[in-house]
């Protein structure tokens, strides 16, 4: 873990409530895909946890929804702006572990922590394909992204209004795996879960107090023992989950 | 030279920093960030008989000046405490440490205060009694004087080292339960623990932490804090460990005006890691400013 002040370089609508933002600083305590960093705000008591959409050497990318009050003014903040931030949080993906054809699922502001992975998975070597699951066209992003890379990408939406009508789980079965990762609310995990044939990494989301182990805020049972979100998470292996 | 070693029932420490009990683990997490040992000492998490899971989640929820936690006392237990927790700690750390004692009948308390009393590095207990009394209907041991009464003076007769006792805040007269604890035989006192609190989720209309209340604490409570403090101050002639809102060197000095020895800080621990480390080494440069010279001279100083 690393606490030091970022820049903001942008801070850009991607749609009506989900804002992307591009930080410079010292990133060198990023280390794997499925961390998150822990953001100081103005006026607010504790930092906010937001996953990592992308890093590289001089910078680090989050993609994160207007919910409450502390992301209402986060959206707020103009180019120049200073963060402080907590990096190198959260025990992320081991891309290693992941088997070598890789199936990512993200739902909604789940979506974000799965581009840093398919890169990462793809500068490994392995096959990657995404899901990513919406309510409805309007609420889309980063598709393009993912495009990009190369990468094959289904689109559900809830209400049809785009790609497959339906839930992530309807796209599962147009895909070849052997392993899943995913991030996403907590229905959705369960579902994916339930519909997956293979193991899986599946990144959770707790209230946090300190966000680096200290407080106990986080914890969750799991078949392996008690662990904390923040700092043996946010990613757990499908074996040791607990519903 | 400013000097400011503190001393707590014949334990000098280097300065008068202990970050609080439950914001601080079992210390070896900091010291992945800092060298710990700059620290007076740190208080650890609660520890009770058997390993507890604690409360449901979330158990957090914030205000714009503090927050609350509803952790409940989570901790593996005493066993794995003295073989597991302070052997690693042991690595790091070569100062003596604060024990925090957690327990939900006396005999709870006693066990626990017999197996760390062994341990080298414990320099003092920190009997938290904000907890229910299990045998009492669930009656928290420290808003009810006989109570905490009768747990100081059954810890008091196990422990060859000194016995502190965290007070709870929620009560009308902290000073006469402090009192009581005091014709019981402590040694000393620690406060306040967290103020009861709670938030409600407007949109969704329900609290927001799972057990609906929790313990406030962080930057707002200061001020709660520091008259628990100077209040208890006049009733016991037994050192204070103060605590509740302390962010800043500035605060440790009001802190002791108010009348405590040594001064713990807890959740600005969370939101700034390096926060104890800071206040610590800002210490010096805030004596000077207030032309002070030994700390200890102004314990209590405010009355
Ligand atoms: C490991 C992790 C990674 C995350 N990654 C992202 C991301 O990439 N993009 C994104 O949009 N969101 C992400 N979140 C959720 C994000 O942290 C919350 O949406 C945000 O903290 C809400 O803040 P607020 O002040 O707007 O909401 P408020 O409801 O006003 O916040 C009040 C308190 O509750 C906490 N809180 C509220 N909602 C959540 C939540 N869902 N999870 C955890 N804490 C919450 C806040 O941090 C704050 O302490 C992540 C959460 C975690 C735990
Ligand atoms: C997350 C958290 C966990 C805590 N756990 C304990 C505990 O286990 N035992 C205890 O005596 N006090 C516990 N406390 C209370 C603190 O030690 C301290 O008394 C209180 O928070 C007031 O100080 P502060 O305002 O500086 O946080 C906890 C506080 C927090 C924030
Ligand atoms: S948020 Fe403090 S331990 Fe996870």
């Amino acid at each position: 873990m690393k606490q030091s002040i970022f820049t903001i370089d942008y801070n850009i609508a991607l749609t009506s409530d989900v804002y992307k933002m591009r930080l410079i600083g010292d990133t060198s305590d990023i280390k794997r895909p499925g961390e998150f960093v822990n953001i100081k705000l103005d006026g607010f008591y504790l930092r906010r946890p937001i996953s990592v959409f992308d890093c590289d050497e001089e910078a680090v990318t989050i993609i994160y929804k207007v919910v409450g009050e502390g992301t209402e003014y986060m959206k707020t903040l103009e180019y120049g702006a200073q963060l402080d931030v907590l990096t190198g949080l959260g025990n992320g993906y081991d891309v290693d572990k992941c088997g070598d054809k890789v199936l990512l699922i993200g739902g909604g502001v789940g979506v974000p922590p799965m581009y840093y992975l398919a890169k990462k998975l793809l500068e490994a070597g392995k096959t990657v394909s995404m899901i990513m699951g919406f309510n409805k066209k309007e609420e889309i992003f980063a598709k393009e992204d993912f495009e990009a890379l190369g990468v094959p990408t289904y689109v559900t939406t809830v209400d049809g209004s785009e790609g497959i009508k339906g839930f992530v789980t309807n796209a599962m079965d147009m895909v070849e795996y052997d392993c899943v990762c995913t991030c996403g609310p907590e229905p959705m995990l369960r579902a994916v879960y339930d519909a997956s044939k293979t193991t899986g990494y599946y990144s959770f989301e707790e209230r946090m107090g300190c966000g680096f182990g200290a407080c106990m805020g986080c914890s969750c049972k799991t078949k392996y023992g008690n662990k904390r979100i923040c700092k043996d998470g946010p990613v757990l292996v499908k074996e040791e989950i607990i519903w | 030279m400013v000097d400011t070693r503190v001393t707590l029932s014949g334990w000098t420490l280097d300065n008068p920093i202990i970050p609080a009990s439950g914001t601080f683990g079992y210390g070896y997490e900091y010291a992945e960030l800092y060298d710990i040992n700059i620290l007076g000492s740190f208080s650890f998490k609660g520890t009770t008989l058997e390993p507890r899971f604690g409360n449901p989640t979330p158990r957090i929820a914030e205000t714009p000046n503090g927050m609350i936690n509803s952790v409940g006392l989570q901790n593996p237990g005493i066993d794995a405490v003295i073989s597991e927790e302070l052997p690693k700690l042991r690595k790091c750390f070569n100062k003596k440490v604060v024990a925090n004692i957690g327990g939900f009948a006396v005999e709870e308390f006693v066990k626990i205060v017999e197996k760390l009393d062994k341990e080298d590095i414990v320099g003092l207990h920190e009997v938290n009694i904000s907890c229910p009394n299990l045998h009492k209907g669930g009656k928290n041991f420290g808003t009810d004087a006989d109570a905490a009464y009768e747990v100081t003076k059954a810890v008091k007769k196990v422990a060859t080292k000194p016995v502190y006792i965290k007070l709870t805040p929620n009560v009308t007269d902290i000073a006469s339960i402090a009192k009581a604890v005091e014709e019981a035989g402590a040694d000393g006192i620690s406060l306040i623990n967290t103020l009861l609190g709670m938030r409600i989720n407007k949109r969704t209309r329900k609290p927001v932490i799972a057990n609906k209340m929790g313990g406030f604490s962080g930057s707002a409570i200061f001020l709660v804090a520091l008259r628990c403090v100077y209040q208890v101050y006049e009733a016991v002639n037994i050192p204070i460990i103060g605590m509740g809102g302390v962010s800043s060197a500035e605060d440790v000095i009001e802190m002791m005006m108010a009348g405590a020895t040594a001064v713990e800080v807890g959740a600005y621990n969370l939101v700034n890691p390096y926060g104890s480390k800071e206040i610590v080494e800002d210490l010096p440069r805030v004596m000077e400013k207030y032309r002070i010279e030994q700390l200890s001279d102004i314990i209590g100083g405010a009355h």
